[in-house]
């Protein structure tokens, strides 16, 4: 039995997980037209290498990554590329970004796949084909899973943690996930283990998912993986990587730092499972389990097509007549979607459906009493009501001295706070009002850096010339000034003498024609 | 009593002569007070505060000859900011220098420019790239939005485009939070 350890705070909220979790995933509907945005991942966004018009394979490459953080975007299906524009995405704000629009043919035809060979092939190249095959996190944050798979140093990531705790309420699909394929998760993690030479594995599970960590403890038996299976017990944000770390190895990340600082890098199950296909079977990340929940007739976890729109998933999991609306991920961390055109991405954990019922509207916010729960509930230990009046205030420097940047907007202050203040959309205006503040200040130092360097190259410039000409007047001032009592001088001044006599003599001799014909008439 | 009298001068004397050294050995080439405001305001270079430059405006406020709320850009933030650097009292914008206005950049009608350079020799950071009798373009990333390109143009081709507010650039609004009223 191993010794766990506990996180700082973290709540109880009502699990919602058996709604969905008792069905199998069903494969979702192929979709007529798929919209599969360019940008699913977080960094640079993925740049189009289709035309519109192309015919595509599914699984053919449709976006190649742009700069080191990005990763590179697939046909999800078959077919034809109809249009590539600005369309609706999932997003907090509602804005649209570049999307390629498939019309799917139907036959789903794969392209030639071809499975890595890890044995022989080295590892930089392996993490260049994953970039390709458009491996990115699906726990939420779709970070570019190559860059997480380089060791760095040799060795320096012992533990590798294998995440399938899945803390936020409602969601159910790493559970399903879990359950029906924990072999190919297990090889997934064995894969991961090797590229990060790590030496030891720990899966995290919470404890109210018994099938999930019987299934995997038996795939860990059936395969030989030397993975240890850990039930964790159930806290919210328990998910959390830093948490999950935590809680399983008793090592806390640096604040501003990553895991690997203390020798631990964290994978999603779904992530593992991901990575097990593309090297097995060199399949590019085209498809994830979604959770479809909440206010609807069939809720369960469907396989979905990234790309497929939210509606068509909605439509088919049915509809009720109490829905009032869709959050993309749960209830504590996910966000509204302002229009379910928008497509599922390879963030795209849960869709759950709001209804007055389940979701009644918040009481009105009342004034922050300072009690504290929110700092006995944070499971980064910050403390959150000295963050909120410091964001109210635009107070940024004070709120950056107080660690935001160490706040995982997890919402359990939120969910404790008698006032019902929404303090994580403080923060979450508070940390953007920075960056866009740094970016402000590139700009401007730019500006200035690029002001001055024209600034010295007109004061060059103006130098130049005056030394070019400086350096030709001398010539001139040797040409004017003679000697006067030279022979030179004399023969100069004869010279000009008899020119000035020559053109008097002229102008006297040749009087005005018809100044002259014109006075004698 | 004399001897108090010589031992306080003595010890002015040597305080005056380290005193006087220091300034000489460590002295502070440039001004960092016109560094420091140079580092807070915009970088614009659009010259409505009156003078040449930010770097400029940045100088005649460390003399104390420009006030603080010359400079629209920078608007109310900006102010506050030297207000706070200077242990000033925040003042409202000076509208005798003009009106914030929303983040642009300059947008030139390549079928309509000429390629006279004007606009070339007016921007203050290099951002519009071309050559004589050569369509010329602004460099959008470089363009401050200073509009100092946009009365030299003889044939009015350059138009200034608000930055529209797409993924990169959005930002978490104030939360708009009604609070209850007790009474």
């Amino acid at each position: 039995m191993r010794q766990l350890f506990r996180f700082h705070g973290g709540v109880h909220p009502p699990e919602h997980k058996a709604v969905s979790s008792a069905a199998p995933i069903v494969q979702a509907r192929l979709p007529q037209r798929l919209i599969i945005p360019l940008r699913q991942h977080i960094g640079t966004s993925a740049r189009p290498c289709v035309a519109v018009g192309d015919k595509v394979l599914k699984g053919q490459m449709i976006g190649r990554a742009e700069g080191y953080v990005s990763a590179a975007v697939h046909a999800s299906t078959s077919g034809a590329v109809v249009a590539i524009e600005m369309r609706p995405v999932a997003h907090p704000s509602g804005l649209s970004d570049l999307c390629v629009v498939l019309e799917a043919d139907g036959d789903d035809r794969w392209i030639e796949r071809t499975p890595l060979d890890l044995g022989r092939m080295d590892a930089s190249y392996v993490r260049n084909r994953l970039r390709d095959l458009g491996l990115a996190g699906l726990g939420g944050a779709v970070f570019p899973s190559f860059i997480k798979l380089n060791p760095g140093a040799p060795a320096k990531v012992s533990t590798l943690v294998i995440n399938g705790a899945e803390c936020e309420p409602w969601i159910t699909c790493d559970d399903r996930l879990m359950r029906e394929r924990a072999q190919d998760i297990l090889t997934g993690a064995r894969i991961m283990a090797t590229l990060l030479h790590s030496t030891n594995i720990l899966v995290g599970i919470e404890d109210n998912k018994p099938e999930a960590l019987a299934a995997l403890q038996a795939a860990a038996r059936s395969l030989d993986v030397p993975a240890d299976i850990v039930a964790v017990p159930t806290l919210y944000p328990g998910g959390g990587a830093k948490q999950l770390i935590q809680v399983l190895t008793g090592k806390e990340a640096p604040s501003g730092g990553r895991s690997t600082d203390i020798g631990v890098q964290c994978f999603n199950v779904g992530t593992a499972y991901a990575l097990a296909r593309a090297v097995q079977h060199g399949e590019p990340l085209v498809s994830r389990i979604v959770s479809v929940t909440g206010a609807v007739a069939r809720p369960q976890n469907y396989e979905v097509l990234l790309g497929t729109p939210m509606a068509e998933l909605l439509e088919q999991a049915g509809h009720t007549s109490e829905a009032n609306g869709v959050i993309m991920g749960g209830p504590m961390m996910g966000f509204d979607i302002a229009d379910t055109a928008a497509p599922v991405v390879k963030a795209t954990n849960c869709l759950l459906v709001k209804s007055p019922r389940l979701f009644p509207p918040p009481p009105r916010a009342m004034p922050c009493i300072r009690c504290g729960a929110c700092a006995r509930a944070c499971p980064a230990r910050l403390q959150p009501q000295e963050l909120y009046w410091f964001a109210r205030a635009k107070n940024f420097g004070k709120a950056q001295e107080y660690h935001l940047f160490d706040c995982i907007e997890c919402g359990c202050c939120n969910y404790v706070c008698p006032s019902h203040l929404p303090l994580v959309d403080y923060y979450r205006y508070a940390k953007s009002e920075i960056w866009a503040r740094e970016q402000e200040k590139n700009a401007a130092d730019l500006a200035r850096r690029r002001h001055e360097s024209r600034v010295s190259r007109q004061e060059r410039e103006k130098v130049e010339r005056a030394e070019r000409l400086a350096a030709k007047a001398p010539v001139k001032k040797a040409q004017a000034t003679v000697p006067p009592d030279s022979a030179e001088a004399a023969a100069r001044k004869a010279l000009i003498a008899e020119t000035l006599a020559r053109v008097q003599a002229k102008q006297a001799g040749t009087a005005p024609e018809n100044i002259d014909t014109n006075s004698s008439s | 009593m004399l001897a108090a009298v010589l031992v306080m001068a003595a010890i002015a004397l040597l305080v005056g002569g380290v005193l006087g050294y220091a300034a000489v050995r460590f002295r502070v080439e440039g001004d960092p007070l016109a560094d420091k405001i140079d580092a807070l305001l915009p970088q614009t270079q659009c010259g409505q505060c009156g003078y040449p430059g930010c770097k400029p405006y940045a100088q005649a406020i460390a003399e104390g000859s420009a006030d603080i709320n010359q400079c629209p850009p920078g608007g109310e933030d900006g102010i506050r900011r030297l207000a706070e650097l200077l242990g000033k009292e925040f003042k409202p914008l000076n509208a005798e220098h003009g009106q914030p206005k929303p983040k642009s950049v300059a947008l030139i009608d390549e079928a309509v420019c000429i390629g006279c350079t004007l606009c070339i020799q007016a921007c203050p950071v290099d951002a519009i790239l071309g050559a004589s009798k050569q369509m010329h373009t602004v460099l959008a990333a470089e363009c401050t939005g200073c509009e100092l390109c946009i009365a030299p143009c003889p044939v009015d081709c350059i138009t200034m485009q608000p930055i529209a507010e797409d993924l990169a650039n959005w930002k978490w609004k104030y939360p708009a939070v009604p609070l209850k009223d007790v009474a």
